[in-house]
Formats: C-alpha cells, structure tokens, sequence
C-alpha cells in the first residue's frame, strides 16, 4: 500500500520536484543576493562613517587642498552615498574592487594572492582538527567521567585557553628553533619561492602539480607548525562538541535497543551514535572552517604567513577602503558558501533532509 | 581493559604528535654567500615610484634600484653629497642655475644610456605628478607651469636647473639626493604612461632605474627581490641577490636570525637585542637615525610665555632616566634640532634633571601653584615619556594632566595651538639641515590667520623674526661650512631660549650574523645600502 502511494505520487507529479527543486534553488540564490548586498552595503556604510579619511591616505598629510579635493573628487566622494554605493556595486558585479591603495594593485589579484595561502592553511587545520577532535570526543563520551575523559578535556581546555600567539611562539622556539624539526616561518624556505609556477597559489597542489617533491616537502615542512596549532584550537572545540553531541546520543533508546540486539560495541559507538551526531557536527565544524578561511592575524603573523587576516587587517588600519570591501566580500561569500555546502551535506548523510 | 586505554591514549597521544613527526627533520643550512636575506618589516611600501615613495622601506628599495644627480658615500655619510649620476656641476655667479655634466657611459637596467633627457624627464615627472613629496622639489620655486624652462636638458650630457631665487648650493644639492630626485629610465616610463599619469600606474609596481641592483618582484606585505645589476658603475655587487622578508614580529625575526634564514634583522625589540648579544654567531650595530623626540610649550599659555618658565621645565625632564629605562637602545639623550650627522649638528646637552634649579627659576619667574595639560598621542614611547614628566614635574610643584588621543586628534589639537604641552616626535623630510630650520626655528608670521600649520615654531605661536631671518640667511648661504656655522649658532640660541625641550634622537639597532660587514642603514640623512654588503 505505502509502496503503491509512493510510485503514483512519482508518475502524477514528474515536473513537480523538478519545479521545487528549481524553486528551491531560486530561494537559495534569492537569500544569497540578499545577504551579499546586505553585506556590502554595512561595510559600504562603515567604511563611509569611520574617522579615517581615505583620501588622507592616498594623498598624504602633505598634499595640496588642491591635489586633495582632485583626488576627492576621482574617487566618487562628492557623490551621495548611495550613488557611491551603486557605482560600487556595479564595479563589483565585474570583480572589479578597485585598486588597493596600501599595494597599489588591483585588490582582485592581491585576493587571487593571499587567498590561496589561507585556504592552504585553514584547510590542513581543519583535517587535522577534525581527524583528531572527532574521536578525541567520540573516546570521552564513551569513557564518560573517567581518565580519557579528563585527558581530552585538560589537553582540550590547555589548548582552548592559552593565546594562540605564545603557543604560535614557544611551537617555533621548539620545533623550529631548538628541534630543527619544521620550516620555519614563512610558506617556503625563501631560495624555494618562485621555483614552482603558481596554478592554484596554494603550494602544496602547485608542487605536486609541477612534480617537483622537495618543494612539496619543504611547503609540508613550513605548514604544517601553524596548521598543527590552528589544528589544535579547532581540535579542543570539536572535541568538546563531539563529546555532548555523543552523550546525548548515547543515552537515546536506540542505543539500549541496538546493545539489547547484541550489536557490538565498536558498531554501536562508531555506526549508529556517531552516524546521529553527524548532523550537528558538519555545522560546528564548517563554522570553524569559514572562522579560519577568514583568516587568523596573529598566526598569520607569527608565521609570516601572508593570508586573508593580515591583508584585510592592515587595510582596515590603513582606512584601505577597497582592499576592506573587497576582503569583506570574500569573507561573505566563504560564509554562504559554506553554509551551503553544510545544507548540501545534510542531504547526505540524513534522509530525513532529503 | 587497563592495557587496552593505555594503548589507546598512546595513540591518540601519537596521532597528536603525527604531523609533526610526519615532516623529517632538516639539515640546516646558512644562507649562500651571495645572498642577503633580511628580515624587516615592509608593509608601509605603497608605491615603488621614486617619484612618489615616502617610506622608510620604499626608499631602501629605491636607493638601491635608483641613482640619483648627486648622492652619498655610504662608507663616509658625514662627507656630504658626492657626484653620481652627476660628474660634476657648476653653479652660476648668481647661485640660480645648477648646469651638470652627466657621468658618460651610464646605463640603465633596460640597457638603455643615462642622459640628460632622462634627468629632465624624472624632474619634470617630479613636479607634474606633484605627489606628497613634492614640496622637497616645489621650494625651488619649479612648477608644472614652467617646468619646460627651469629644468631642461640643453643636450645628452648637460642638464640645466633653474631655481626661482638664490639658495645655498649644498640646500639644492642636498634635496637632489632625496628620493623624489631620483632618476628613471625615461624610455622605459613613457612607453607605460596611461591617461596623463606619467607612467604612475605602471612604476608604482615597477622600476625603471640605474642602480645597483634590479627589482625582480615585489609581493606587498610579503618580500621583495633584487638582482644585482652587473653594470652598476661603482661596481658589481657582492650580493647578488637580496631578498628582503616582511617578518613582523621581533620574536620571529630573532628566531630567523640566530637559526641563520636570514642574514639581517631589523627590527629587534630591546628584550631580542638584549636576548642575542650572548650569541656570538650575531653582532648588533647601532645607526643614529633622524627622529627627534620633544616636547614643546605653547606661547599662548601667559605662564609658559615666561623665558624662565621655559628653561625651568627644561631642566625638569629626566632625560637620561629615560634613556636608561624605557627608551633603552631605541632613543640616545640630545637637545638640538638638527639631528646627529646632519650639516651643522650640535652635540651639546647643556640640560639635565635639577629640580633645586627649576625651583629657582619659577620662584624667579614669580609662577606658583603651576597646572599644565600634557597632550600626546596614544603610542607606549610617548604616554611613557609624558607621564616620566608628569612625574618630575611635580616635583617642583607643577601639576600635570595627560590628555592622550589619536594621531588625528592630537594632531589636530597641535594644529589648531589649542594646547599647553605636547609630547612628539618630528621626523627630517630631506637630508639638509633646511628640513628642521624651517619648521623648528622659523616663523614668518604669528598670527592665527596665518594658519602656518607646517611650522611647529608657528604651532607653539612662538614669535621670532629674529631667527626666522637668521634660518633664512642660513638657506642662502653658499658656503658650505659658514651654512653649516650658521646652524649651529640658531640652535645655540634655540636650545636656550625656545619653548622646545628637544630630547631623544633615534637609534636603530640592527641584529646580523657575524659574517655579515659593512651593511648601512643610511643614519639620519638616507636610507639603507645593500650593494657595500659583504659575507
């Protein structure tokens, strides 16, 4: 009967989840425009009503009230502001920021420069954060209030609460420093920058791209210090999560009921509890992933690693209105996206979304 | 079961640990001989152009991408400018017209020949682009309007200047050795010129010169590049190349230093330079560099108007307790004007802390019960320094509030000689004495109307058409030495009578491996030399 009801609803309706898909799609983009312009529109304003005047900053403190008022008027800003605003949009519409004052170059290519090198960053922090966090908290839950428990926790709570920039520190004073085990900071030994054509900006693909192995190793030897930190960070929060997310799993009925069949441990833990905890976790750990593609300013610093962070930071503190625009508009776009993708994954791995 | 969690808690302690164990140690290695590597901090560079750049680490670039007419000896910075691109040059009997001979067989990085017409076209570009560091050039009286006739090449090897009145020949020469008069290839820079810019567009990421070495890339932010430039008519380069990492972070330099990744670091806090000194593989120097760090008195307070008043506070700063504290290694005691290794420096510090004498002084001024506003920008040297005088202050009676704000704020405050004290820093804008003459001991006029904003003798509405004669004479003066006389008599007379208590001058303190020589950071009067580098 059920079998028969579900077969006549797929041949009456054979457009319909097409045209709910389309619908659906055409929301999404609809909440996506929204949200961009939103966006832009905020730092537009912000940036329009911040104490720093971006002309100063092009021109110099020593500039002709001439010169001043000619450059003011090259940049649009005797315009009203909404006017600026749609000119601005406009030009953004065609990937075009503008030129970055502080770089003196189009701030789509330094985007297209520093971008890389954070998506390489970000994405080895968040493996590593993910590999190790999820059975770090997967083994707490289960050993509830027993030593693994207060090992994941003390190491998680040592990890979540020391300043990333002295762990960032002391990490290169030992591994590097005293050890001579990484890279020290920077992407690349410096007598290796260059060497591999940049396809893709990020090292570790660009090497493996061109074949060439000692550059491949000598970019694994310099990230893999600051992506192990950021790692950590990320690991001592998922672990946590995966740990409540786990205990409330683990205390469903379902889980009595699949002991009760005789179903062993390892499938009980790892298949059906964790399998539930999925959902909720992809969210917790997609947040985290576009909290690091923002970029993280001190490791950044720390490392000499020349990302999104620094970029954007010492725009905003050089009043580089179009490097912050279109920074901010990157940042954006890495949320949306990726809440997205975590939407898309739910499909996946539950039904019930479908 | 106690087995089973111990291994279990080995290897999560292992899985922890992989990625670190999973790259193989390295062996390490010093940087090659002919390669200098730096690490300093380069994100105030905005633009590569010599006829824009005006940035301390845009001008190391430039100084050894660019020759200029006249330049320095970088093995002896006190002997003045020296020819360079200029071979020689004579002066009319009116001291109006420069005529230089260009040095012969120059060549730019393009291959291209070093004549006059590249000299007129970088000049001219100067002052028709008119940029932030324009003005070094626009005191000459050259404006775009008639730079056809003021700066000319008459043929390949002759250039010709023309200034609008009569000014000392080592002021001219002086400002020819800054930055904005540094020559560019001007077949090069006119094949890149777009909509009137003068090729802006392109040499602000590019370079188009005949120095020492070549730009090969510059990633903002990141590092820049240089190639030796086999032809540099001083000589070829020891280094061949130079690669110069933005490493922002003392901490991390230090670190790049003492492992030997980099050659040079050059910007260690005191607590890193105090960390290396027992690393005998790093040697620290110390350079003399143009900052002055002060404070001045407003005339428009009536007390602080009172000559005894100003030499008072004079001797209530504790300038070498703070020499010795916090300002340790990055400031050095001195009281003049003109910094160190400027023409016509003063090495005289005729002030010190002596609280009995500032006593007497007020007690002889007839001021009691004295309270004074400090103001200063939010920046740790200068709060430390304004409440350092808080401190003595009060201990000849004189109460002190510190009023802290932004540059903008302070500044604006500055400007607008709404103010009791302030606590600051100037820094020189081009190597002649003329740069601190000008703003410290001149004032053409005193009225608010005036809005001499440019002129700190005119923020601290101090009225002295004395000096300012006496400066504007020095400005005219053609003989070197008498100029150089002459300014040191105005400071005299500066130091003792004026509302400015000139403190500190800047020492930079530069961390390198012991194999490194003869690396200049340029002292007070030009920026740093990377082709006299030797390993």
């Amino acid at each position: 009967m059920a079998e028969s009801a579900t077969l006549n609803n797929g041949r009456r309706g054979s457009s319909a989840p097409l045209l709910r898909r389309l619908k659906g799609l055409a929301g999404t983009l609809t909440s996506l425009l929204v949200t961009m312009i939103g966006l832009l529109f905020v730092t537009f304003i912000i940036g329009r009503v911040m104490p720093i005047d971006p002309v100063l900053a092009v021109v110099g403190e020593r500039a002709s009230p001439e010169y001043y008022q000619q450059v003011y008027e090259q940049m649009g800003l005797d315009q009203p502001i909404l006017i600026q605003f749609i000119y601005f949009l406009g030009d953004v519409v065609q990937g075009n920021f503008g030129i970055s004052t502080l770089t003196a170059r189009p701030v789509s290519e330094d985007i297209a420069r520093v971008f890389p090198a954070t998506l390489e960053l970000a994405s080895i922090a968040t493996l590593i954060g993910v590999f190790l966090g999820v059975p770090a908290g997967v083994l707490a839950a289960v050993h509830q209030g027993r030593w693994p428990d207060h090992v994941v926790r003390i190491f998680g709570l040592f990890g979540y609460s020391m300043p990333i920039f002295w762990i960032g520190l002391v990490g290169l004073l030992i591994f590097y420093g005293k050890l001579g085990w990484v890279g020290g900071p920077g992407r690349l030994d410096i007598f290796y920058v260059d060497v591999v054509p940049s396809v893709t900006g990020m090292i570790l693909i660009d090497s493996l791209l061109a074949g060439d192995m000692t550059i491949f190793q000598n970019a694994l030897h310099h990230i893999v210090l600051p992506a192990s930190i950021l790692g950590y960070y990320l690991m001592a929060y998922i672990s946590r999560m995966t740990r409540s997310f786990m205990l409330e799993e683990l205390s469903k009925e379902y889980v009595v009921t699949a002991r009760v069949k005789g179903l062993s441990e390892t499938a009980v833990i790892w298949r059906h509890a964790l399998g539930n905890v999925l959902i909720p976790l992809i969210t917790v750990i997609a947040l985290s992933y576009a909290n690091l593609l923002e970029g993280s300013v001190l490791t950044e610093i720390i490392f000499a690693w020349p990302g999104l962070g620094q970029y954007i930071t010492n725009a905003l503190l050089s009043a580089d209105m179009n490097a912050v625009l279109g920074g901010t508009v990157v940042v954006g776009l890495i949320f949306v996206g990726l809440n997205m993708f975590s939407d898309l994954l739910y499909k996946v791995v539950d039904p019930r979304a479908r | 079961m106690g087995l089973m969690h111990k291994l279990k808690a080995c290897a999560l302690a292992g899985a922890l640990m992989a990625p670190i164990a999973f790259s193989a140690p390295q062996a390490k290695a010093e940087t090659p001989p002919n390669i200098l590597v730096i690490a300093t901090q380069i994100d105030d560079i905005t633009s590569l152009d010599p006829q824009e750049s005006f940035e301390f680490s845009g001008s190391d670039i430039a100084n050894n991408v660019y020759q200029s007419l006249v330049s320095f000896d970088p093995s002896d910075l006190s002997k003045g400018y020296v020819p360079d691109i200029a071979e020689s040059w004579e002066v009319s009997n009116d001291g109006k017209t420069f005529t230089f001979k260009i040095r012969p067989g120059l060549k730019f990085h393009s291959g291209n020949p070093v004549t006059a017409k590249d000299v007129e076209y970088s000049l001219r570009r100067a002052i028709g682009m008119a940029k932030t560091p324009s003005f070094i050039l626009t005191q000459f009286g050259f404006t775009p309007e008639n730079i056809n006739e003021t700066l000319k090449a008459t043929d390949d090897s002759t250039f010709v200047l023309t200034t609008d009145k009569k000014y000392a020949t080592s002021f001219v020469l002086n400002c020819l050795t800054a930055t904005i008069a540094y020559i560019s290839d001007s077949q090069v820079v006119k094949s890149h010129e777009a909509d009137g810019d003068w090729g802006n567009g392109w040499l602000k990421t590019h370079s188009a010169g005949s120095g020492a070495y070549k730009l090969v890339n510059w990633k903002p932010n990141e590092s820049y590049t240089l190639e030796a430039n086999p032809d540099f008519w001083r000589g070829v380069p020891a280094m061949k190349r130079v690669i110069v990492r933005n490493i922002q972070e003392s901490s991390t330099q230090r670190l790049l230093l003492e492992k030997g990744d980099v050659d040079i670091a050059r910007n260690l806090s005191p607590e890193d330079i105090e960390g290396v000194s027992g690393n005998s593989d790093v040697a620290v120097d110390d350079d003399l560099r143009g900052r002055i760090m002060y404070f001045s008195m407003s005339q428009k307070n009536p007390e602080l108007a009172k000559p005894k008043v100003r030499e008072a506070l004079k001797y209530l700063a504790d300038y070498k307790g703070m020499a010795n504290s916090f300002l340790k290694g990055q400031y050095t005691v001195h009281q003049a004007f003109l910094p160190l290794t400027y023409l016509g420096e003063l090495k005289d510090n005729p002030y010190s802390l002596n609280v009995e004498k500032a006593k007497a002084l007020l007690a002889e001024a007839g001021v009691k019960d004295l309270e004074l506003e400090i103001i200063v920008r939010t920046e740790q040297e200068r709060i430390e320094i304004a409440q350092s005088l808080q401190n003595t202050f009060a201990q000849a009676g004189i109460k002190v509030s510190i009023t802290q704000g932004t540059g903008k704020q302070i500044l604006g405050q500055y400007r607008s000689r709404k103010f009791d004290i302030y606590v600051g820093a100037w820094g020189p804008d081009y190597p002649d004495p003329h740069t601190n003459a000008d703003t410290f001991a001149s004032n053409p006029d005193n009225s608010d109307e005036a809005g001499l904003t440019g002129k700190l003798a005119w923020r601290v509405a101090w009225d002295i058409p004395e000096m300012t004669k006496a400066t504007k004479a020095a400005v005219q003066e053609g003989d070197r030495d008498k100029r150089a006389q002459m300014y040191i008599d105005i400071q005299k007379e500066h130091q003792r009578t004026s509302p400015f208590a000139i403190m500190f001058q800047k020492i930079e303190q530069t961390g390198r491996r012991s194999n490194v020589k003869n690396f200049v950071t340029g002292s007070a009067i030009t920026a740093a030399y990377y082709w006299t580098v030797a390993k």
